[in-house]
């Protein structure tokens, strides 16, 4: 059985200007939804704050929550439903921390007791961070991401040359975007799950980059006289098959996460599951043009037609 | 089988046991003989899948620096006073500093003298400044003295709460220093975390002062509080409504004995109302005291107070000798073990600020591992059926492979005592999506080569010799990216990035060494012209 037909020769690098529109376009969206929303949101990991995740025995009304919440004095909190339907769980995030022992968890627990009774709610999960905790982690997780990022760079530049390594860069930071872009559209807050799963699209990414890179790498060898806008194309063709069914495996992965991992992972998977729409999008469509953009731009001679 | 066949099927067989040797001691109990001769660690869940508290404490250890200080004024105090040298004041001025201030000119040698050496630990700062008839001396704790006292503090505080988790009874808690004046908490399985976030947060100073009866009660709480006074409050909560009712009481603010001299407290219930209080017993030294205290005292009341909440103040109704005292107070049978837990385990030498809490319930740890699991199960379901239709007989040889790399990652985490933690478990479903990949770039390159015309053992030949340096360059760069994700990860972070580094490392054996032996054992035997792929 195969997808995609063996003497398969599409036109990808025709498609460049394409292909380069849409992506300024999602990018421009992308950030546009960030700047409109006042950066990305960050979740209480390195905002911090306090999370409770609770659940009722019966059938509960946000707006009941928010009452209750309401009666503690905060400057901003919000409670929505969590996790499936029918499970009656609501997430309280609230963007303030106390550092006396109960916190904000012992209080919210002691309004509900009053006012729903100790047997009709359970609260399965808190998370508190304070300031000076969320700021060493938001430290900790941008350094994660410039670190891998330079560490990828570092390998692709020694064993590719420097041009391929651009192009990977590029690439992945477009899909960083928009993946980031997507999240803040969908309103999800950026946690330290979140950055492991944009990591992992970092990775995935130059991934499939790498293998388009190899490919023509090695026929660069081979069809010396050839144009390099063709061996690029043909590079992309030849791998088109594993490109795809590599996304596929992928995809059909994170989507049972995403429809079976649960509540707290769902956000994760959600990361995931643009990331390696858009990284393989971008590893066909992106990444090697721009290397005979680059190419271009240093006007090797044998850069002209395809 | 040539040799070079026999000795993979060999290490081939040995990965594949001794990885079913680590593995099983999770999903069944083994024999006794197992356990003495084999390995038995079970794969640790982290808290997110096992339900538990996560903490990070900082110890104020500036408090127990002022503490200190606090009680070198008092003996600096009580030694003017001995060595009758007339003085206006001792006070602690700040968190370092202790201020003198002496009338008479004549006794500055002996002062000077009397500090340097026995209080060598004060450093004079500046001169003395006279001024209005009076000498201030400013004084200053020693630098590497107080770094000292801080970090005993952290010390002490670490002991002193890993008693009272011992004595909470919580089966195998993670208590680390960490950095300076941090401590890193981890209990698994605690039922109720409020109650041992409480217990192991409680300062927990017990102190014994007299109600201060000559002054109005009513007078006080407008503000107008005597010098030698104080106002506490008695906090209770309704066990049924939850109301906290708070009681004013104005004490006096000498601190006549602290619970530093007990050597025993334990829950007793009281046979009349059947609640249950907590019996405390003084050392010998701390029983003189309270001896003392009760027979100068009778008839007037006497606070007990923890961590500045008024327990009770009973009247003193005769003096009390052989150091026996109670504390009542409406305690719930809970209430009453964690107190006398922590009066056991001591005080901390500073109060301890939470500043980083996550708890996780037992059931949406329970829930949490069940929708792991299913989602591997439903992930890997899809992704081998997949694969076996897509790549005929080929396709099963790679699910074997995909099975395998499960099972690897596992015995690993066993192996290394790693965390699996949620995150990880996406991880391991991540890596079965991923580590395919190196198959597919096998039989990819296999069916391109056969295009050629090649036959099916010199297409699977240059297949894997042509797709191994691509896969090596894909996974490396993967790696990179686990690797900083472990360094600068914490908690469920680092276990994602744990598995997922395993995974890249299992997936090259499994879909490079593995494959690579099933394809050539069958190549061998007969001389297959077509193979499916």
């Amino acid at each position: 059985m195969q997808f995609i037909k063996q003497d398969i020769n599409f036109d990808f690098i025709g498609k460049t200007r394409l292909a380069g529109i849409l992506s300024v376009v999602l990018i421009l969206i992308s950030a546009g939804s960030m700047v409109i929303k006042g950066g990305p949101k960050y979740g209480i990991d390195f905002a911090g704050g306090t999370l409770i995740q609770v659940q009722f025995a019966e059938q509960m009304d946000v707006v009941k929550i928010r009452a209750i919440i309401d009666k503690i004095d905060l400057s901003s909190s919000s409670v929505q439903p969590f996790g499936d339907k029918g499970e009656n769980e609501y997430l309280i995030s609230i963007n303030e921390t106390v550092d006396d022992l109960q916190g904000l968890s012992g209080k919210v627990k002691a309004l509900f007791d009053k006012s729903f009774g100790k047997e009709n709610f359970e609260i399965r999960r808190v998370e508190m961070v304070g300031p000076k905790v969320g700021a060493d982690l938001r430290q900790k997780g941008f350094m994660a991401v410039i670190c891998s990022l330079l560490g990828m760079l570092a390998y692709i530049w020694w064993r590719f040359e420097f041009k391929f390594g651009i192009g990977a860069i590029l690439a992945l930071t477009h899909d960083v975007i928009i993946t980031l872009g997507a999240l803040s559209i969908a309103g999800k807050a950026i946690d330290l799950p979140i950055i492991a799963a944009i990591l992992t699209v970092v990775g995935y990414s130059v991934n499939d980059t790498i293998i388009v890179s190899d490919r023509i790498r090695e026929n660069t060898r081979r069809m010396s006289r050839d144009k390099l806008g063709k061996v690029i194309n043909m590079s992309i063709n030849q791998t088109l098959s594993r490109t795809i069914i590599t996304s596929l495996t992928t995809l059909l992965v994170v989507i049972a996460l995403f429809f079976f991992g649960g509540g707290v992972i769902h956000d994760f998977a959600f990361t995931l599951m643009v990331g390696v729409i858009v990284g393989t999008y971008s590893s066909i469509f992106i990444a090697s043009p721009l290397l005979l953009l680059w190419e271009k731009i240093l006007h090797d001679n044998r850069v002209q037609g395809k | 089988m040539t040799k070079n066949l026999k000795w993979k099927a060999v290490l081939i067989c040995s990965v594949i046991a001794l990885a079913l040797v680590y593995i099983l001691p999770t999903f069944c109990t083994v024999p006794i003989w197992w356990e003495d001769n084999l390995p038995s660690e079970k794969i640790s869940l982290g808290l997110d899948l096992q339900g538990g508290v996560h903490l990070l404490l900082e110890v104020e250890a500036g408090k127990a620096v002022e503490n200190t200080l606090e009680r070198y004024a008092e003996e600096l105090e009580e030694v003017l006073f001995t060595e009758r040298i007339p003085f206006d004041h001792v006070d602690k001025i700040s968190a370092t500093e202790i201020e003198i201030g002496i009338i008479d000119p004549d006794t500055r040698e002996k002062i000077e003298g009397i500090i340097s050496s026995r209080f060598k630990v004060l450093k004079q700062k500046g001169k003395p400044v006279e001024e209005n008839d009076m000498i201030r001396y400013v004084l200053e704790i020693d630098s590497q003295e107080a770094e000292y006292i801080s970090k005993l503090a952290v010390d002490q505080a670490i002991e002193t709460i890993r008693n009272r988790i011992d004595a909470f009874g919580v089966s195998e808690p993670i208590i680390l220093k960490q950095g300076m004046d941090k401590i890193l908490i981890q209990l698994p399985g605690v039922d109720d975390p409020d109650r041992a976030i409480d217990l192991i947060g409680k300062t927990a100073i017990l102190e014994f002062k007299l109600v201060d009866d000559e002054n109005s009660l009513a007078e006080a709480k407008t503000g107008n509080i005597p010098a030698e006074s104080q106002l506490l409050y008695q906090r209770q909560t309704d066990p049924k409504t939850s109301e906290v009712t708070k009681t004013p009481f104005l004490l006096k603010k000498r601190t006549l004995l602290t619970g530093d001299r007990l050597i025993n407290a334990s829950v007793r219930i009281d046979s009349r109302f059947n609640e249950p209080y907590v019996s405390i017993e003084f050392d010998s030294r701390g029983a003189k005291i309270f001896e003392r205290i009760t027979k100068k005292n009778t008839k007037k009341r006497l606070a007990i107070i923890l961590d500045d909440n008024v327990y009770s103040a009973p009247t003193i109704q005769d003096r009390i000798s052989g150091g026996h005292a109670q504390i009542t107070g409406r305690f719930s049978m809970e209430e009453a073990r964690d107190l006398a837990i922590v009066l056991r385990a001591g005080s901390l030498p500073a109060p301890v600020k939470i500043l980083e809490r996550r708890q996780v319930g037992p059931s949406l740890g329970q829930d949490s591992i069940d929708q792991g699991v299913k989602s591997i199960i439903i992930g890997s379901l899809l992704v081998l059926v997949f694969i076996l239709v897509y790549y005929g007989a080929s396709g099963l040889v790679a699910d074997f492979a995909l099975v395998l790399n499960i099972l690897l990652i596992l015995a690993a985490l066993a192996a290394f005592r790693a965390t699996l933690t949620l995150p990880g478990i996406a991880g391991m479903v991540l890596t079965i999506g991923m580590a395919i990949d190196a198959n597919v770039l096998i039989f990819e390159r296999t069916r391109e080569e056969l295009r050629l015309g090649k036959t099916a053992r010199a297409a699977i030949d240059s297949g894997y010799s042509k797709a191994l340096i691509t896969i090596l360059d894909s996974n490396i760069t993967t790696f990179v990216a686990a690797l900083f994700l472990f360094q600068f990860g914490t908690g469920p972070v680092k276990g994602f990035a744990v598995t997922l580094s395993i995974g890249i490392i299992a997936s090259l054996f499994t879909a490079i060494v593995v494959t690579r032996f099933i394809f050539d054992y069958f190549l061998m035997r007969r001389s297959v012209k077509k193979i499916s792929i």
